[in-house]
């Protein structure tokens, strides 16, 4: 290795208070440096951003892979293509106005940034607006997460469907969940591993069966959709009948985390959009919008793979 | 007197960063690199002290087969068994989460990053804080349990989530979430929190590195610990998310019963491991990277020697980081892979232990024939080099399929982690705390009880973690609150030399605490290193260099003469003309 010396010309010291850019930090050396600092940071977090949605994406795959019959009953019985694609569009224009918005910021356009900004946000309230009534309709559909979910195993039975008042006799079809009991493992002495002491729920869940309404009646003219739906649902193998759940799980935590990045989006670009008023940004200085409009594109992105993945399962 | 001149007589002649501005918010919003590196160092050795404690206590009540702590009636078993369990879960998630992953990256790199690279600060300095508070926030949790603890067991309050970690710091489904205690949920939170931490100071050492690097200072001319923190900050980057949302998940299925990881609900526990083991395999090599990267600048400059094979160092480092994310799978060789994968995941298991042996090779090739000086920095070293190899080699043992499966879960696995976590790892943040020390605070530690501490450490650790090889290889399987009787000597020998390490670990803290308080006043270069943090005084100022360093070869030690007068280092004044090739980094300066 040479051990030729080298001055360390770029790294001016001297900074007087006189002839110094108000943005540039004190240990960078030039504008560009600390813009192509922030860039890369950026471009770093978002990677972890992905990283951390490949985690969910990696479940979906596996669970998608093991149980295809689950997630298209699922999917198409209970996900709304429409609203999924509204919001698809909604997205996709947001991230056409801050792109146009980063634009702005870098020729001095003003007024047309806050307009940009303006209308992102609008598209960001949007989406969530969509994404509420859509998840309302999963509430009053007894299928949402974990526990509120009327498909799982694991379900707060004053969250499950009431059994439909019927006129006939006929009672409701209880479906055959595979039994599960811990107690019948023998306690291991040696170890003083008292299984019967694993909490109850588990114990007595699997024998608790899923409420539906009942087949269809030979008087009926034509069938509902919830009774279609329930007759779908039977003609799923017992193994997957209890799995129903997960699609759900899968969905809400996919679209939850991006619906709290769309929040933190949201947040963010108020932020921009104050400093935008107060007259931070120009074209000398406008590192804040780049960032903020990769993070929304990315958010974008995400969703880009998440409507395909959840909605249209065929 | 006005304030003014009351303050311009209390200010002290030499204005560093210790002294450079006073008061408790100029510390707790500081922005400035070296402090938060202070700060993390008060944060992280106080969780190292709390984790020890955690361990001193646990090996204590190993002393028998019956917990002994605890009176013999069934009543009290069940206690024993939850103190254990609570012991072993929480020495193992501090020691993991709050100490070793952030010990090395967050106080000597920290500190010592962007002085390295002749930098003032790294690249974001809000970041850096932020990362410094959303550490604290995790370390807030953990406390929050260990109250919870504290308060159910002594006066019966009940705090929410603050009752118990019993999952081991693995936090493995189905127990998890079933029957383990709720304070599972505020530890997993924790971990997910520090995670982020740990997360934001990956990305700002590689924004640092990448734009901050001085003209003149190419990739090939870096300081190799500065290499080392590059290959841990990509696995940072790369692992720490899949956790978070590992234990997002996690927490989800504890709390609503999303039948993801839960088997009873349709979800998969091997699943969970895979999971977490993609990002805790890649972490063991968070937490030794650094540390291979203090010992690389300590071997050198404490030998006198510039480094052996600089470009195979600096590459294995890289080589580590990438083979430590496609090895996870042999952590499931007993949790029903196919026998195809296992063989895979062995083979890659293999694969990494190419690069570590490149390392050790290229230690003892710098020693060889150095200068060696037995500094408390440099037996800190040597220290990690021998444990390292043995650690290194036992996990040979572990990634054989045959042997890992009767070894899987034994006493042999707990000894081989120790010796590459504690024997390995703290060894080199030692070894970089006493080579960084006088730069740090500007004062020098008493040589002899460091040079004391280190070998009592040394003889401690042996003691503890050489017998757990033996009685693992018998069979005794780890996290065990009872063992049959003919396993009591070994254990009574790894108690006894626990409480070693404990005396040699406090004997280190008096030995800082004295140099801080008495030590002699530090010289700007007292080991005679090149790297560019020797360039600027001890402490350094607030601004980190004075005049701009000149980038030099950071191993070119013959740059440098004793000086017996300030017991330190100085340019030296005029080159001999033999004094550019390797030979002249080997003469010994005749003053010293």
């Amino acid at each position: 290795m040479s051990t030729a010396s080298t001055e360390v010309s770029a790294h001016s010291h001297a900074h007087g208070p006189g002839h110094h850019d108000p943005h540039l930090a004190h240990h960078f050396d030039t504008p560009e440096q600390q813009f192509t600092s922030a860039k890369l940071g950026m471009w770093i977090f978002l990677g972890t951003e992905i990283l951390m949605f490949g985690g969910l994406f990696c479940a979906y795959s596996i669970y998608r892979h093991n149980h295809p019959l689950v997630f298209k009953f699922a999917a198409e019985a209970y996900l709304s293509t429409k609203w999924g694609a509204i919001n698809t569009v909604i997205l996709i224009t947001s991230s056409l106005t801050m792109a146009w918005g980063v634009r702005a910021a870098q020729l001095n356009q003003k007024k047309l940034l806050i307009s940009c900004l303006v209308m992102t946000l609008m598209g960001a309230a949007g989406f969530l607006g969509v994404k509420t009534i859509e998840y309302s309709a999963k509430w009053d559909e007894h299928v949402w997460v974990g526990s509120w979910n009327k498909y799982n195993g694991d379900n707060d039975a004053s969250y499950a469907t009431p059994p439909p008042a019927q006129p006939t006799t006929q009672p409701a079809i209880q479906i055959p969940v595979p039994a599960y009991s811990p107690t019948a493992i023998a306690d291991d002495a040696n170890t003083g591993l008292d299984v019967s002491q694993i909490k109850p729920r588990y114990a007595y869940s699997f024998n608790q069966s899923i409420q539906l309404a009942p087949p269809k009646r030979a008087s009926d003219a034509k069938p509902t959709d919830e009774e279609q739906r329930d007759e779908r649902y039977r003609q799923l193998s017992a193994s997957d009948q209890w799995r129903v759940n997960t699609f759900f799980s899968c969905y809400f935590l996919m679209t939850g985390l991006h619906g709290i990045h769309v929040i933190v989006g949201m947040g963010l670009i108020s932020w921009i959009l104050m400093r935008t008023l107060r007259n931070d940004f120009s074209s000398e200085y406008f590192t804040p919008v780049d960032l903020v409009g990769l993070y929304w594109h990315l958010v974008d992105l995400i969703w880009i793979f998440l409507f395909p993945l959840l909605y249209l399962i065929h | 007197m006005s304030i003014a001149e009351y303050q311009s007589q209390k200010k002290p002649k030499v204005d560093n960063y210790l002294t450079h501005n006073r008061g408790f918010l100029s510390w707790a919003l500081t922005l400035d690199h070296k402090r938060i590196g202070l700060l993390y160092m008060m944060f992280v050795l106080s969780a190292f002290l709390l984790g020890g404690t955690f361990a001193v206590l646990l090996r204590t009540s190993l002393l028998t087969p019956n917990h002994w702590m605890f009176p013999s009636d069934p009543a009290h078993d069940t206690q024993a068994k939850l103190f254990y369990n609570n012991m072993f879960s929480l020495h193992g998630a501090v020691m993991v989460f709050m100490f070793i992953i952030p010990a090395i990256p967050a106080i000597l790199g920290n500190f010592m990053l962007p002085m390295m690279l002749g930098a003032k600060d790294v690249a974001f300095p809000r970041l850096n804080l932020m990362s410094f508070y959303i550490y604290c926030l995790g370390a807030i949790l953990f406390t929050w349990i260990l109250m919870g603890g504290i308060l159910r067991t002594a006066f019966n309050i009940h705090l929410p989530f603050g009752f118990g970690l019993d999952t081991g710091w693995t936090f493995y489904t189905p127990f998890s979430t079933s029957k383990a205690e709720d304070g599972m949920v505020a530890g997993v939170l924790g971990a997910f929190i520090l995670g982020f931490s740990s997360i934001l100071t990956g990305v700002n050492f590689i924004a640092s590195i990448h734009t901050l690097r001085p003209r003149g200072m190419t990739w090939f001319r870096m300081p190799l610990f500065l290499w080392a923190l590059y290959a841990t900050s990509i696995i940072q980057v790369l692992a720490t998310p899949v956790l978070a949302i590992t234990l997002l998940l996690l927490i989800a299925e504890r709390l609503l019963h999303v039948g993801i990881f839960d088997s009873s609900l349709g979800g998969d526990p091997v699943l969970f491991q895979h999971f977490f083991w993609f990002y805790s395999h890649p972490a063991v090599y968070i937490m030794i990277l650094p540390g291979m990267g203090v010992i690389s600048e300590v071997i050198s400059v404490h030998s006198r020697k510039h480094i052996f094979g600089y470009n195979f160092i600096a590459l294995s480092s890289v080589a580590l980081a990438l083979l430590g994310f496609l090895v996870w799978g042999h952590h499931l060789f007993v949790a029903g892979q196919s026998n195809l994968v296992d063989s895979i995941f062995s083979l890659l298991t293999f694969s990494v232990a190419i690069p570590s042996a490149v390392k050790v090779f290229n230690w003892l090739g710098t020693l060889y024939r150095g200068s060696i000086r037995f500094t408390p920095a440099m037996l800190f070293a040597m220290g990690f080099i021998l444990l390292f190899t043995i650690g290194g080699l036992t996990g040979l043992f572990l990634g054989a399929l045959a042997t890992d499966v009767p070894l899987h879960d034994t006493y042999f696995v707990i000894a081989h982690f120790h010796y590459v976590m504690v024997g390995s790892m703290v060894f080199a943040f030692l070894a970089g705390m006493y080579h960084w020390f006088p730069k740090m605070f500007g004062k020098m530690c008493n040589p002899a009880w460091g040079r004391f501490a280190a070998i009592l450490l040394f003889i401690g650790f042996n003691t503890t973690f050489f017998p757990q090889f033996v009685m693992g290889a018998h069979g005794s399987p780890r996290r065990w609150a009872t063992y049959p009787v003919e396993f009591q000597p070994y254990h009574v020998i790894s108690t006894i030399g626990s409480y070693i390490m404990a005396i040699s670990l406090i004997t280190v803290a008096l030995n800082w605490l004295a140099g801080l308080l008495w030590g002699k006043k530090a010289p700007a270069n007292p080991w005679g290193g090149n790297s560019l943090e020797w360039h600027c005084p001890s402490p350094p100022p607030y601004d980190n260099f004075p005049t701009p360093p000149v980038v030099d070869d950071p191993y070119n030690l013959a740059a440098w003469e004793y000086d017996a007068s300030i017991e330190g280092w100085v340019p030296r004044k005029s080159q001999p003309a033999a004094a550019t090739g390797p030979a002249a980094n080997r003469t010994r300066p005749v003053t010293h």
